[in-house]
C-alpha cells in the first residue's frame, strides 16, 4: 500500500468516507455507516460508504422468506437478470428465477455486491472526498468478514432479522461461512458450495499470478489508471485467462477443446491462438475486461487470500461454530481442484465436532469449479430437496404469504 | 409435498420400524449407515427427533439430501471420532455392523457420542443359513443377505450367541433385545438361548453404557 500520509486518507480514528457512487445500473443503492462507520478488519474505519444491491421476489409479511445470495470473485449482484453491461444471462438465472431451484415466486433473494467491488458498491475506483480523485490503492484493504458485516447492514435496513437461507460458491461460500460462525442468530441456514475455510497456499499463488500480470502492465500506473486512456487491459486479462484455467478441469478443458485448431487446418509455427483453448481463454480475457475493474479484481482477491476462519479460534475450526443452530448443506464437486471436496470436508469435521446439523454432498461432474455455476441436475436437486426440508423446518407454506 | 410420500419408493423394514420404537420422541438421533434415509425419514416425520445421517454412498447421500435429511457422505470406521461425546440421545446402526472392520472401536465409539446405541443385523445362528450351508455347501444367500459371497459387503459373520458375548467382553449393557423370525414375528428377550438363536432371523439391540 502506497503511503497514505499525505494522499488524503484518513488518519486512525478518523472513518474514511467514499463518495456516493454514481451509476445508472439497475437494483438498489444504499448509502451505509454514516452515522456509524463501519470498522474493518483492518482497523481501519469506514464510512459512509454505497452498497448496491438487487433483489428478486416478495419479502412476505413476517419476513422470513430471505435467501440471501453471495456473489463469487467476479461476479456480481445481477443473479437472474441480464448483465447490465456484458448483456449476458445473470450468473445464477439458471438456479434463482420463478419456477427455479431458488423458486423467486415463493424466496426473497438477496445479493449485495461486495464491498471493493466495481458494481455500485464502493471499490477503488470510486472517488475520495479529501482528493477529488479516485481511491486506487489508497482504498482500505476488505477482508470476506467486512464484505459480511456490510451485507449485514443491508439485510437490518430491509427489516429483516433473521436469513432464511444464506447461500454462495467459491468466495460466495466463504461469505457464507463467515455468516453462520460471525451472525449464527441471523441465518436459519447456510450452503456453502465449493468452498472453504480458509484459502489454500495454491490458491494465493494463483491470486498473486493475476496480481502480478495486472501490476506488471504499464498501464496500471502503480493502480492510478483512472485519469489515463486506459487502464492494464492486458494485465487484467491475463489474470482472468490464468484464473479460469483453475475454474475448469484437465477433463473439461479435453473435452471442450481437445487439441483443435482455431479456424486453421494446420499449424502455423507462430505464435498466435493456433489452439482453441487459446482463442477461448483469449476471448474470456478480452471480455472480463469490459467489466472490471482491475484494481477491484486486486481488492478482492486479497479478502479471499487473508480468508482464515480458524485463524481467531487459535487454528481450531469447530470453535468458529460452537453452539451452531444453523442448519448447514455443503456441496463440493469431484473434479473441483481449486476448492477440493477435502477443503468441504474440514468444514463438516469441524461441525460435527460441535454436532451442528449437517448435510454434505460430493457432486459427480467434470465440471470442475465452475459446476456451481452450470446446469447440474444433480447439484440443483439436492439444493431443492434441502431448501424444501428447511422450508418445512422453518415453517413456510412454499407460497409468500400474502397479507 | 409430505416427505414420507416422496420417499414411498422404499418400504420400511422390520427391524427399522423396531429400532424406530426404541427412540425417543424429540430426542438427538444419529443414524449411521442411513442408506436412503428411510429409517431417519421416519424418525424425522413422526418421532420429531433432531436427525442426522452418516451414509458410505454417495448415492444415498444425495437421496436423502435431496428430501431434507442432514446426512454427510462418511465412513463409520473413521468419522464417528469427529463427534464430541454426548452429541447424540441415540446412535443407530442398522444391518450394517456386518460390514464393520472394527467391530468393537464402532461399538465404543457409538456409546461415547451417543446415550444408547441401537444396533440391528442379521443372525448367522439361524436354523436357515446354517441348513443352506451344511446342505447345499455354499455360503447362504436369503433376503437377509442377499449378497454373493463375492460382492457381499458383510465381512463379519456372527450369530445372535457371538453378539451377545461381545456386549459380555464389553461390558456392555443390553437394555432390551428384540429378535424377528422368518414371519416378521418380533419378541422381546431377557436372554439368548440356544432355540432363540437358532429361530432368529434377525434381531434389535438397545444397548446402554456400562
Amino acid at each position: 500500500m502506497a503511503n497514505s500520509e499525505d494522499n488524503g486518507v484518513a488518519n486512525a480514528g478518523e472513518a474514511i468516507a467514499v463518495e456516493p457512487v454514481v451509476t445508472d445500473l439497475p437494483g438498489h443503492q444504499l448509502v451505509l455507516g454514516a452515522d456509524e462507520p463501519l470498522r474493518l478488519a483492518s482497523g481501519q474505519l469506514l464510512g459512509p460508504f454505497t452498497v448496491a444491491y438487487q433483489t428478486y421476489g416478495t419479502l412476505n409479511a413476517e419476513k422470513s422468506n430471505a435467501i440471501l445470495v453471495c456473489h463469487a470473485l467476479t461476479g456480481d449482484q445481477y443473479v437472474s437478470e441480464p448483465h447490465p453491461v456484458t448483456g449476458r444471462a445473470g450468473w445464477w438465472s439458471g438456479v434463482v428465477g420463478a419456477g427455479l431451484t431458488i423458486d423467486t415466486d415463493d424466496y426473497f433473494v438477496i445479493c449485495v455486491n461486495v464491498l471493493g467491488g466495481c458494481m455500485g458498491t464502493a471499490g477503488p475506483k470510486d472517488i475520495n472526498p479529501k482528493t477529488g480523485t479516485p481511491f486506487g490503492l489508497d482504498f482500505p484493504v476488505i477482508t470476506i468478514t467486512d464484505m459480511v458485516a456490510a451485507q449485514k447492514r443491508v439485510v437490518e435496513h430491509l427489516g429483516i432479522e433473521k436469513l432464511f437461507a444464506v447461500i454462495g460458491g467459491s468466495m460466495g461460500a466463504m461469505q457464507t461461512l463467515e455468516w453462520a460462525s460471525r451472525y449464527p442468530e441471523m441465518v436459519f441456514c447456510a450452503i456453502p458450495i465449493a468452498g472453504a475455510a480458509r484459502h489454500s497456499a495454491q490458491n494465493i499463488a494463483f491470486h498473486e499470478v493475476g496480481r502480478q500480470a495486472i501490476m506488471a502492465d504499464p498501464s496500471w500506473h502503480g493502480g492510478d489508471y483512472y485519469s489515463q486512456d486506459t487502464g492494464p487491459r492486458r494485465g487484467l486479462s491475463v489474470a482472468r485467462m490464468a484464473a479460469h484455467i483453475t475454474y475448469l478441469s484437465d477433463s473439461a478443458l479435453h473435452t471442450k477443446f481437445g487439441r483443435n485448431l482455431q479456424d486453421r487446418q494446420a499449424i502455423t509455427f507462430g505464435f498466435d491462438a493456433d489452439f482453441q483453448i487459446e482463442s477461448y481463454l483469449r476471448h474470456q480475457g478480452s471480455t472480463f475486461v469490459e467489466r472490471f475493474d482491475a484494481n477491484s479484481y486486486l481488492y478482492i482477491t486479497r479478502a479471499m487470500d487473508y480468508f482464515d476462519m480458524a485463524a481467531e479460534y487459535g487454528d481450531n475450526l469447530p470453535a468458529a461454530f460452537k453452539n451452531s443452530q444453523v442448519r448447514f448443506c455443503l456441496v463440493s464437486f469431484t473434479s473441483d481442484w481449486l476448492f477440493p471436496t477435502s477443503e468441504s470436508r474440514q468444514i463438516v469435521y469441524a461441525l460435527n465436532a460441535v454436532a451442528a446439523s449437517v448435510s454434505f454432498v460430493e457432486i459427480e461432474t467434470e465440471s470442475g469449479h465452475d459446476a456451481f455455476l452450470l446446469e447440474e441436475p444433480e447439484f440443483h436437486r439436492i439444493l431443492a430437496g434441502f431448501l424444501r426440508g428447511a422450508a418445512e423446518q422453518r415453517g413456510l407454506n412454499g407460497k409468500a404469504a400474502t397479507p | 409435498m409430505n416427505r414420507l410420500d416422496s420417499m414411498n419408493g422404499s418400504r420400511i423394514r422390520v427391524d427399522q420400524k423396531l429400532i424406530a420404537d426404541m427412540i425417543t420422541p424429540g430426542s438427538r438421533v444419529l443414524d449411521v449407515g442411513c442408506g436412503d434415509g428411510v429409517l431417519l425419514d421416519l424418525l424425522v416425520a413422526e418421532k420429531r427427533v433432531d436427525g442426522r445421517g452418516i451414509e458410505l454412498s454417495q448415492e444415498g447421500v444425495n437421496t436423502c439430501v435431496s428430501h431434507g435429511l442432514a446426512v454427510v457422505q462418511g465412513d463409520a470406521e473413521t468419522d464417528l471420532n469427529n463427534y464430541p461425546d454426548d452429541a447424540f440421545n441415540f446412535v443407530i446402526l442398522s444391518q450394517t455392523l456386518p460390514a464393520i472392520y472394527d467391530v468393537k472401536g464402532v461399538l465404543r465409539e457409538m456409546l461415547r457420542i451417543g446415550r444408547y446405541a441401537v444396533v440391528s443385523f442379521p443372525n448367522f445362528g439361524y436354523w436357515r443359513v446354517r441348513t443352506g450351508l451344511l446342505l447345499s455347501g455354499r455360503s447362504p444367500v436369503s433376503s437377509n443377505l442377499p449378497h454373493a459371497w463375492y460382492e457381499s459387503p458383510n465381512i463379519r459373520f456372527f450369530t445372535l450367541t457371538d453378539f451377545v458375548g461381545l456386549l459380555d467382553e464389553l461390558e456392555l449393557n443390553a437394555q432390551q433385545i428384540i429378535t424377528i423370525d422368518r414371519r416378521d414375528q418380533a419378541q422381546s428377550r431377557q436372554q439368548i438361548g440356544i432355540w432363540t438363536n437358532l429361530l432368529t432371523e434377525q434381531a434389535v439391540f438397545l444397548i446402554g453404557r456400562s
